[in-house]
């Protein structure tokens, strides 16, 4: 229902690279010229701070490995968005997930110390998978069985995760004698490898990030998608339902089910957000580590049209935006991290929710160019 | 006894002056919802609404002009909202959610820009906020049991937003049920296809119902800042628009139990404060958070089914698209 029709024009008239490229592009850049207008209204100059946010992310092997750390969260969420979409539902409960999945990677980190890092890693890959998907179902049966609206529950239960959260940080899992509502650091030995140390065994050396091994596993988790989606009974069953319940009950499947398998997959794809932040980078449960990465997801989704390949240059995208839009205010006294905030809310709003504002025009001209390219090759 | 009327009175006083921007924010939401518009980006416009005021009560000491430059931003942001999901028949809740992201970044961006103080206003002289209005006869009643500490402790020193909103309550009422403009905003919600037939533009009426979504966000806004609050700080909505939503959903979408549910959300708040800390006999302390999360629960179990079902506009959330 809240999947808008796309409204596909003429077989023919417009070649389909318009829609998946040209236009998320135009979206893209209508979206940086405003935010260069608001760069304006604070005194800067536009092109010098995008040029620098640009060369903060990409520029230097470091910065890159940053970038990557980002774009592993919003890989992450990206996925969880999207396979809800695919069934037609719309997760904004990505962010409650992503912060329960780290409790769960965080208590068997926890738990688990003096134990060798892969067995840890795999049980809390396993942990937050299980936490999110737990904190996604509630949500997906109240859908599924008494029809309530799941955007609003998932925003409420993203309400309710701060909330859970800030009492078992502040109350039952503090560190004894800290003032600091955050756990005890993990032992070294469960860290989930950097980058650079798991390269390092390979005799591979890159400069050091909070880049982790979890970016492959967040690869790892686009190729899983598309083979879950494309290939398998219940990828099929869980799409029909997406694109027409009407029709999915007839052909014998169930609704119900597939809300509830579909939630319980975006949960657990969200909860891995934890293993990246809090296995592999925090090393301690602490408070707010997921900050927005759950509401990216749903941008990251809409600009990679929910296929694996988009949601990986989506979340490229927007991890550039997030390390080098965080490295400005380093260099401009005037400009803070939330500057950032301002460019996403622009590209969500332009490559979300206007995402056909310049279809009309991109297709007139194209059917323009088509018909007097026919129209000469009948005169000839 | 008269301790404990005190408390009461109190209370209540607290629940209405936190109660005033969730009402409004939630009627807000009320005449968009009515006219077949989700709008997820109550908070945002709140926001803006709040920062503008702010700042422009800041530069001119005036709180008037502030509320002005509020209501002006929350009509801005609505129409922007109406662009993507009217005009171009965008998804709602993108693009309620990107108006979020945007204000959430864009207040203390511009904040920091202009006054140089970490992303909030300087704090407001008493000159440049929205006044309390002080009733006639207080001292005279004070002698009276139970009227007198009833009329100083509620009615008396309200903030003049809060007869506004008073007002507005009652006006929506009035208007939903009737007027002409309500009778059709309740039509375009429910079946937007039979109003165009009928002759009406259905955009023109869900412009019409964003415009005083706009207004009434932006009066919100101004509350928090420049009424309640004494300048703009980041984040200061603090989730109140979903919260809005929230007992929208809860009062089904009706003026009445709309009230109603905004007056329970602020009283759990104001108890909440009072709850910090205290020992309860036989419980012992309860955490703050999880009186914080109460009205949360509440909305899902009323969602579940178990309070009464909630049900929407039937047009809520879908764009129209004329048939051709």
């Amino acid at each position: 229902m809240l999947l808008s029709g796309s409204g596909k024009g003429q077989p023919g008239a417009v070649p389909g690279w318009v829609g998946y490229a040209l236009l998320p592009v135009l979206n893209l850049v209508a979206a940086f010229v405003l935010s260069g207008l608001v760069i304006l209204v604070i005194g800067e100059n536009p092109v010098d701070v995008l040029s620098l946010l640009l060369s903060e992310a990409l520029g230097y092997p470091e910065a890159i490995g940053y970038t990557l750390y980002y774009t592993t969260d919003y890989i992450f969420t990206g996925l969880a968005v999207a396979i809800a979409f695919h069934c037609g539902l719309f997760n904004i409960g990505g962010e409650g997930q992503a912060y329960l999945g780290g409790l769960g990677a965080g208590l068997v980190a926890l738990a688990l110390t003096g134990w060798p890092w892969p067995v840890v890693a795999l049980l809390a890959v396993l942990a937050s998978a299980l936490f999110g998907a737990a904190w996604a179902f509630i949500p997906a049966w109240l859908q599924a069985k008494r029809g309530s609206h799941i955007v609003i529950t998932t925003i409420m239960f993203n309400f309710i995760a701060a909330s859970i959260m800030t009492w078992l940080l502040v109350d039952v899992l503090i560190r004894p004698g800290s003032q600091s509502p955050e756990t005890r650091e993990f032992d070294p030995g469960v860290w989930l490898p950097s980058m650079d140390r798991a390269l390092g065994w390979f005799g591979i050396a890159i400069p050091a990030s909070p880049l982790n091994l979890s970016f492959l596993w967040a690869l790892a988790c686009c190729a899983l998608f598309h083979i879950f989606l494309r290939r398998t009974r219940w990828g099929y069953e869980l799409r029909t339902v997406g694109r027409n319940e009407r029709a999915a009950v007839y052909a014998g499947i169930s609704p119900a089910r597939n809300i509830i398998i579909a939630m319980l997959i975006s949960g657990a794809l969200a909860g891995f957000v934890g293993v990246n932040e809090i296995l592999g980078v925090q090393h301690r449960v602490i408070l707010n580590f997921t900050g927005g990465v759950g509401f990216v997801g749903i941008a990251v989704a809409l600009m990679g049209r929910n296929h694996p390949v988009g949601i990986i240059l989506a979340a490229l995208l927007f991890g550039v935006l997030a390390q080098g839009g965080g490295q400005l205010s380093f260099e401009y006294p005037t400009i803070n991290r939330e500057l950032v905030m301002v460019i996403q809310g622009l590209v969500i709003l332009f490559a979300g929710a206007m995402e056909n504002l310049f279809k009309p025009q991109v297709e007139a001209l194209f059917r323009r160019r088509g018909g007097t390219a026919a129209a000469e090759t009948g005169r000839g | 006894m008269e301790d404990a009327l005190l408390l009461a009175l109190q209370l209540l006083g607290a629940t209405i002056r936190v109660a005033t921007p969730l009402v409004l924010a939630a009627f807000a939401g009320m005449y968009c919802e009515r006219a077949g518009v989700v709008d997820i980006g109550l908070e945002g416009k709140m926001l803006a609404g709040a920062f503008f005021s702010a700042a422009v009560a800041s530069t001119t000491l005036n709180p008037w002009l502030g509320l002005l430059a509020g209501i002006a931003a929350g009509m801005a942001l609505a129409m922007v909202h109406g662009f993507a999901c009217i005009t171009h028949n965008g998804n709602q809740v993108v693009s309620g959610m990107a108006i979020n992201i945007l204000v959430a970044g864009l207040a203390p961006t511009l904040a920091y820009a202009w006054f140089q103080q970490g992303g909030q206003t300087p704090l407001l002289p008493n000159q440049a906020r929205l006044p309390a209005v002080e009733l006639p006869g207080v001292e005279a009643l004070s002698g009276v049991p139970f009227l007198g500490p009833v009329y100083r402790e509620l009615f008396n020193g309200n903030n003049v937003l809060i007869w506004v909103t008073l007002v507005l309550v009652i006006a929506t009422q009035w208007v939903l049920y009737r007027t002409r403009f309500g009778l059709r905003l309740r039509a375009v919600g429910e079946n937007p296809a039979a109003v165009d037939t009928a002759g009406l533009s259905v955009a023109r009426l869900r412009y019409q119902a964003l415009l005083v979504t706009g207004v009434l966000t932006g009066m919100a806004g101004s509350y928090l800042s420049t009424g309640h609050g004494a300048g703009f700080v980041r984040d200061m909505t603090a989730g109140k628009g979903y919260l809005a939503l929230a007992a929208l959903i809860f009062g089904k979408w009706r003026p009445g139990p709309t009230l109603f549910a905004c007056l329970l959300f602020a009283f759990t708040d104001a108890v909440q404060v009072r709850l910090q800390g205290v020992v309860l006999p036989g419980i012992g302390v309860i955490p703050v958070q999880f009186i914080q999360m109460l009205p949360y629960v509440l909305t899902v179990l009323l969602l579940a089914g178990f309070v009464g079902k909630a049900i929407a506009p039937k047009a809520s959330g879908i764009p129209y698209v004329k048939e051709r």
